[in-house]
């Protein structure tokens, strides 16, 4: 592509594009070191004061425990289930593989509130209160289909004769799969445990139908807060939780680079 | 048993985990509201087992849930073509860029990492009374007293924009990626301009993808109720705010399954139709 008139301005738009998604979470970074009483402009000096309060506001703590437990266990259970899932679908010939793979994907398809509703009454006529339990069956059923997405992807590009060499020389199926098959697709698992992590850290629409009262995850925390005006806490309290949801992947990034710059690949 | 037969259970065993959640916690509780919007809730509080219309008609003919049925599709068309003309371009930049296009790429990934409520409030910080945009009028000296942006629909219409508009350009690059770069060269040594090319050759074959991206744009903004509440106001309820209210508020939980059941079908005809036309693949292709 030359720099043609019409290139300067499709660059240009493409900018503005960036700008009008990125400036307004900057300046709730920005607006988080005010230092003064009020959330907002003009700001009256650089400050860390509304992080030393984040740090001492017992519910935002509470709130940052729930949502990790909650986000740690919603990984492992819908990661579990996603790898088993897409091995079955990628490794061996399922009849009807096409309408198993809408199946599985459907709780996407669905709106969430939809979602939400049905599984919050359904759960309810079989006495299952709102709950942790509840917010955790929730979380899987959303966060499952990413997963299923993600490690499919990436399972498709395992070549099939390692395991075959593996098995020929004597190793029985699940010493392939612990051995052989597991390292191979451990970027793929690590990649949809962190990716279900990441929705279920940050889900809300869902949360706020299934959370039992008196219980908050860091978004409706911020939510709640909203509620009477917007302070330079709930700024603070963005830009830690951007630092942890940006910055983790990020991380997950370049360590699964430098792994496979390790392997040579 | 045989190796054959064992062969041919193991996919079953391995799907069946996944297959059991996804039945028991979406398809039977879908079920299961189904039947629940014929019950009725009474004034006690108590829900009347039975087969009543009621729910059904209250949500099909009160001009109260039309209007905002309808309101709630019109702002979803809205953001899905303000999403399409903001993010072709910039999808198209990222396809066609040299150089650096693993950081463009990776600035576009951004913005799904960065948690939806704090991009909707964010704008509270931009439009708010005491908000950046309001400061900068004033100390420019435009307007005298500040101005409330907030708490209307454009508002509702710039919070969902900022919430879709990745969704849109991932499905968009994902098919321009896809095009072979040398069908516009071959149209430019054809004697066609680079203006032509592009609106017969890569326009057309990226439409897939534009399709995907709007599909996602429009069932997400009008199945949301979080925006509305956040950026909002009182008159600006969306269908699932109806949902949340008849559910959370209100506690009619059968006329809350009734229009849950409405929004589903709305939206769900949509993706069937794009599914009839299109097929699932694109979408699969941009999510994944």
């Amino acid at each position: 592509m030359g720099g043609g008139l019409g290139w300067q301005l499709v660059r240009g738009w493409a900018m503005l594009v960036y700008a009008f998604m990125f400036l307004p979470v900057a300046v709730v970074v920005l607006l988080s070191f005010n230092a003064s009483e009020f959330g907002a402009f003009p700001m009256s000096g650089f400050s860390l004061r509304w992080f030393v309060e984040l740090a001492n506001n017992e519910a935002i703590l509470r709130a940052f425990r729930t949502s990790i437990i909650l986000g740690l266990l919603t990984a492992a259970i819908s990661t579990t289930l996603g790898v088993l899932a897409s091995l079955a679908l990628v490794r061996y010939r399922v009849p009807a593989a096409n309408m198993i793979s809408t199946l599985l994907i459907a709780p996407i398809l669905v709106p969430e509130v939809v979602l939400a509703v049905a599984l919050l009454l359904f759960l309810n006529f079989l006495n299952i209160n709102k709950s942790f339990t509840l917010l955790l069956m929730g979380h899987v059923i959303f966060t499952l289909p990413f997963v299923i997405l993600v490690v499919q992807a990436r399972l498709v590009s395992i070549r099939r004769d390692v395991e075959e060499a593996a098995m020929s020389l004597g190793a029985n199926p699940v010493q392939t799969f612990f051995q052989v098959t597991l390292p191979l697709m451990l970027p793929a698992v690590l990649a949809g445990a962190l990716f279900a992590f990441t929705i279920s850290f940050d889900d809300i629409t869902g949360t706020l139908f299934w959370k039992p009262g008196g219980v908050e995850t860091v978004p409706t925390q911020i939510f709640a807060m909203l509620r009477n005006s917007i302070s330079p806490e709930i700024n603070a309290l963005g830009t830690v939780m951007i630092l942890l949801t940006v910055g983790l992947p990020l991380l997950g990034l370049a360590l699964a680079r430098q792994l496979s710059k390790k392997r040579g690949g | 048993m045989s190796v054959e037969a064992r062969e041919a259970r193991q996919p079953w065993i391995l799907l069946s985990p996944a297959l059991s959640a996804v039945g028991l916690l979406l398809f039977v509780p879908l079920g299961f509201i189904l039947v629940y919007s014929f019950w009725l809730r009474t004034a006690s509080g108590a829900d009347q087992v039975g087969f009543y219309l009621d729910n059904w008609r209250a949500a099909l003919s009160d001009p109260f849930y039309r209007d905002i049925l309808l309101n709630t599709l019109k702002i979803a068309a809205i953001t899905t073509g303000i999403c399409a003309l903001m993010g072709y371009p910039a999808a198209y930049f990222i396809a066609r860029a040299r150089g650096n296009k693993a950081i463009l790429l990776l600035l576009l990934m951004l913005p799904f990492w960065i948690s939806y409520i704090i991009r909707t409030m964010s704008w509270i910080n931009i439009l708010g009374v005491s908000g950046a945009l309001n400061s900068a009028m004033l100390w420019l000296g435009i307007v005298d007293t500040p101005v409330q942006m907030l708490y209307n629909e454009p508002s509702v219409i710039l919070g969902l924009v900022h919430f879709l508009l990745p969704f849109m350009i991932l499905n968009v690059f994902v098919s321009l990626e896809g095009i072979d770069t040398n069908l516009e060269a071959a149209a430019n040594s054809l004697g066609a301009t680079r203006w032509q090319s592009f609106v017969q050759v890569t326009l057309p074959l990226s439409l897939p993808g534009l399709a995907a991206g709007g599909l996602l744009c429009f069932v997400l903004g009008a199945g949301t109720y979080i925006t509305p509440m956040v950026l909002g106001g009182p008159s600006n309820a969306m269908f699932a705010n109806l949902v949340y209210e008849a559910i959370i508020t209100q506690l009619n939980w059968p006329l809350g399954s009734a229009l849950s059941l409405m929004l589903l079908a709305v939206l769900g005809a949509l993706v069937l139709i794009y599914n009839r036309y299109l097929g699932m693949a694109q979408l699969m292709k941009g999510l994944g």
